[in-house]
């Protein structure tokens, strides 16, 4: 734990006292509202926009934001120092272990790849197996949560889900987890799936009304499902297999066999986002498996992954759907953050939904019915496809698969953008998106024709970008109204923020936090913290406009000068 | 099992395909014999391999019932019966036999490499498959304003013996020598008409430009917009430049001209 301070401490004391404990948390009716002084939930608010009404921070006062503090995060039980250095004398922190492994396996590396929850002048944070309570006016931990793990892959944890005064988080080793939000004592645990079944999970939970909507992962060919979970009780209400399960399910005719569409993927592992007035959750499913070979998959579309789905969320039944990957080959998932928006199309107003997809395509959809609108090609070297399917999904060009020769694909299995959150301003009608134009040699080296497992049977070998950009799409077209390219062949950072103040933030990919001109994509200010893992964010305390965002272990926190 | 027993028999692990993931470890001798049952009783149907066969078996390395088995508790039951409905036969294993075939197939399953690749070795295959003489002739014309058969690429499968590496390595232009100063970007910084520093590119971007100078020194300067003005020369760029230029058939025909140049 380590704090970087720059306000006068005197101010810090005053402040303090009256930093925690306040307020009751987020009602069910705060999430209704769009984004504005907190950030109560994954996306800022149910639209996936991440578009903040705050104002303070704008394109001519930018150049005055400079660091308010910094405040590294140390993973693990605490019960030694981790590794070298003077860590060892941290300041104690309240501290509440749970979970139900052996407790052998404190992974004490962790990297901050998730959305803070900004509440009552508290911040929430997590990586895997930990959390955090977090003073917002000075970054000092006001509690700390550990979890002792049974395994399952440990990438990355996406943040809290928060109903009134509670905290859900989701642990690698498929547990969902509620905390006080006030102590981080544990209110009780769910096993969500099972991790020997290969099932590991990162998503942040997403409450709406008194469900707790629940994703997965997992890379060797098991179904996905989305479940809900009552926010009280921590009970069972629904769960929602993303492919067929049962002959008579629908999609089971895109699969030539059940038992492929049964370990068919279409994992559930980023959150979607809501429509209060149709009650329809909006979310992305991953890729199939086996990923890189057709096998017992068939030749057809291998429904429902690489998809969006709107599910009910009272029912868990399924309203429509699209496929933004049709028998996908190449590992692209489609579990991006969809972003929902009202706004002209051909001359009415319509409810919409846009996804720019990990496969190079964006896409804008009806999102009251999934009638499809707009599908354009953004990433500018795609090329595994020829053309479009009749229902406006990009068509395979199986030479592009994976072969024994070697196929060159753009982008590669990283994809044009992957988990990172996009950003859309209403002011401007852009969405803002990664865009990484890279290319991959992908050689087949299972050609069993029973298919391969999981995302084995290939090898992949990266070969070079020609440029990776920051891309703003008009909705209208699907067209880049202007590309910012970074000097990284990487994404610029963990993810995007549009503001009313027209700026769009981000981490650069080189080494900086950066904001940008949200109406023409030029840099605007930037400050030197490392690589963004995480999208930045944006909430007001004591009348400041505070910009946060993560690099590695350390929060970092910026307000006005 | 109680859970400390559990705990105590997972504590040395063999790998996972779930990075992290710890699965218990196996009684060899156990192991050997239920391997021995299963080529008996169940490889026609569920192949050598575990991965399916012929006959219509499914693979169980992906089964689920598989994956989540402890110490038999799924696998037995299946083996003796539970699955009739489902076209699984009753294969009439006492329990000491199907215990030892679920150890067995408990063990292939800890060979699962990361993120589900199947166990065992993968047979090598030729990825030569393309045309020497349109490789030649593609060289000629895209290739031979910077690089020559006879000169510097002279010898280049030797260095190179390995295809794969080959047709990597000729894509993305990396060093031919270790360290060769051919391939090291370099930068011409631009502060004043006249006043121009120049050396080897240590990093930039759109706000910071580093350059190392003959002497070694390193000097650094803010970039705001086009001041001051900074000239980048990538000399591995026509390279990445040439990237979305290229057909798969261009890259094996190119290949199996370079792997001629021995």
């Amino acid at each position: 734990m380590k704090i970087r301070q720059a306000l006068p401490f005197a101010s810090l004391l005053l402040l303090s006292a009256f930093s925690f404990g306040q307020g009751g948390g987020v009602s069910p009716e705060d999430l209704l509202k769009p984004l504005a002084k907190s950030w109560p939930t994954y996306n800022g608010d149910y639209t996936g926009k991440r578009y903040s009404a705050l104002t303070a921070v704008n394109r001519q006062t930018v150049k005055n934001l400079g660091l308010a503090w910094s405040s590294q995060l140390t993973p693990g039980d605490e019960s030694t120092p981790p590794g070298p250095g003077p860590r060892g004398r941290r300041p104690p922190v309240n501290l509440t272990v749970g979970g139900e492994g052996p407790g052998n396996m404190n992974i004490r590396s962790g990297s901050i790849k998730g959305s803070v929850l900004a509440v009552d002048g508290t911040l929430y944070v997590t990586m895997p197996d930990n959390a955090w309570a977090v003073d917002a006016r000075d970054g000092h931990p006001l509690w700390h949560y550990f979890w002792k793990t049974k395994g399952g892959t440990h990438i990355g944890n996406r943040g809290f889900g928060m109903w009134n005064g509670y905290l859900y988080m989701e642990t690698p080793d498929d547990y969902l987890v509620s905390l006080d939000a006030k102590t981080g004592k544990e209110r009780w645990h769910r096993m969500i799936a099972d991790v020997d079944q290969g099932y590991f999970a990162t998503p942040a939970p997403i409450v709406i009304g008194n469900h707790v909507l629940v994703g997965v992962g997992n890379d060797i060919d098991s179904p996905g499902f989305l479940q809900s979970y009552d926010a009280e009780t921590g009970e069972l209400q629904w769960k929602f297999y993303t492919v067929p399960m049962e002959k008579s399910d629908p999609g089971a005719d895109t699969w030539k066999t059940l038992d492929a569409a049964r370990h068919g993927g279409a994992q559930t592992w980023i959150t979607g986002a809501y429509d209060p007035a149709t009650h329809l959750y909006i979310f992305g499913t991953g890729n199939p498996t086996p990923a890189y070979t057709t096998g017992g998959r068939g030749d057809l579309d291998n429904l429902f992954t690489c998809s969006l789905i709107a599910l009910n969320v009272d029912t868990g039944k399924m309203a429509w759907y699209f496929q933004t990957s049709p028998h996908d080959m190449h590992d692209y998932d489609s579990a991006q953050t969809p972003v929902l928006f009202d706004g002209m199309f051909k001359g009415k107003m319509r409810k919409l939904v846009a996804t720019a997809a990990r496969n190079g395509y964006y896409f804008t959809l009806d999102r009251v019915t999934g009638e499809h609108l707009v599908t354009s090609k953004y990433g500018l070297t795609t090329n595994w496809t020829k053309g479009l399917t009749p229902a406006g999904g990009p068509q395979r060009d199986p030479g592009k698969d994976a072969i024994i020769a070697g196929s060159l694909s753009s982008p590669n299995s990283s994809g044009t953008i992957n988990w990172e959150p996009v950003a859309f301003s209403p002011v401007t009608g852009l969405l803002y998106t990664y865009e990484a134009d890279t290319f991959s040699l992908l050689y087949l080296t299972d050609p069993d024709p029973r298919g391969s497992m999981g995302l084995g049977g290939k090898e992949e070998v990266q070969v070079g970008s020609v440029g990776s950009y920051l891309t703003a799409i008009d909705y209208k077209t699907g067209q880049a109204r202007w590309r910012h390219r970074f000097y990284s062949d990487h994404f610029g950072g963990g993810g995007l923020l549009a503001t009313a103040g027209g700026l769009v933030f981000t981490g650069d990919g080189s080494g900086s936090l950066a904001a940008y001109d949200a109406a023409n994509g030029k840099a605007l200010w930037n400050t030197r913290i490392g690589q963004v893992s995480n999208a930045p964010q944006t909430f007001e305390l004591d009348g400041h406009q505070y910009i946060i965002c993560a690099s590695g272990d350390t929060l970092w926190s910026f307000i006005l000068h | 099992m109680p859970a400390a027993a559990a705990q105590q028999t997972r504590s040395h692990s063999p790998g996972s395909f779930n990075s992290g993931q710890v699965r218990a470890a196996e009684d060899p001798a156990i192991v050997a014999r239920g391997k021995t049952l299963y080529g008996i009783n169940c490889q026609a149907c569920h192949g050598v391999d575990l991965r399916g066969g012929d006959i219509g078996g499914p693979n169980l390395l992906r089964s689920q019932a598989a994956l989540s088995d402890q110490h038999g508790e799924m696998i037995v039951p299946i083996i003796q019966g539970a699955r009739q409905a489902q076209g699984m036969p009753n294969i009439g294993l006492n329990n000491e036999d199907a215990d030892a075939v679920a150890a067995y197939v408990r063990s292939v399953i800890g060979t699962i490499g990361s993120q589900g690749k199947p166990p065992g070795e993968e047979k090598a295959l030729n990825i030569v498959v393309g045309n020497t003489d349109h490789g030649s002739a593609y060289f000629a014309a895209h290739c031979s304003t910077c690089h020559s058969a006879t000169e510097d690429l002279k010898g280049i499968a030797s260095r190179f013996p390995e295809p794969k590496a080959l047709q990597a390595r000729w894509l993305t232009g990396g060093t031919l020598i270790e360290d060769g100063p051919a391939t090291k970007a370099t930068v011409e910084v631009t502060t004043s008409p006249g006043q121009t520093t120049s050396g080897a590119l240590v990093h930039v971007d759109e706000f910071l430009v580093t350059l190392r100078m003959s002497d070694g020194t390193e000097r650094s300067y803010r970039r705001n917009g086009a001041i001051p003005r900074v000239v980048v020369h990538n000399p591995l760029q026509k390279h990445r430049d040439m990237l979305p230029t290229y057909t798969d058939e261009n890259i094996h025909d190119v290949t199996a001209y370079l792997v001629t140049l021995k």
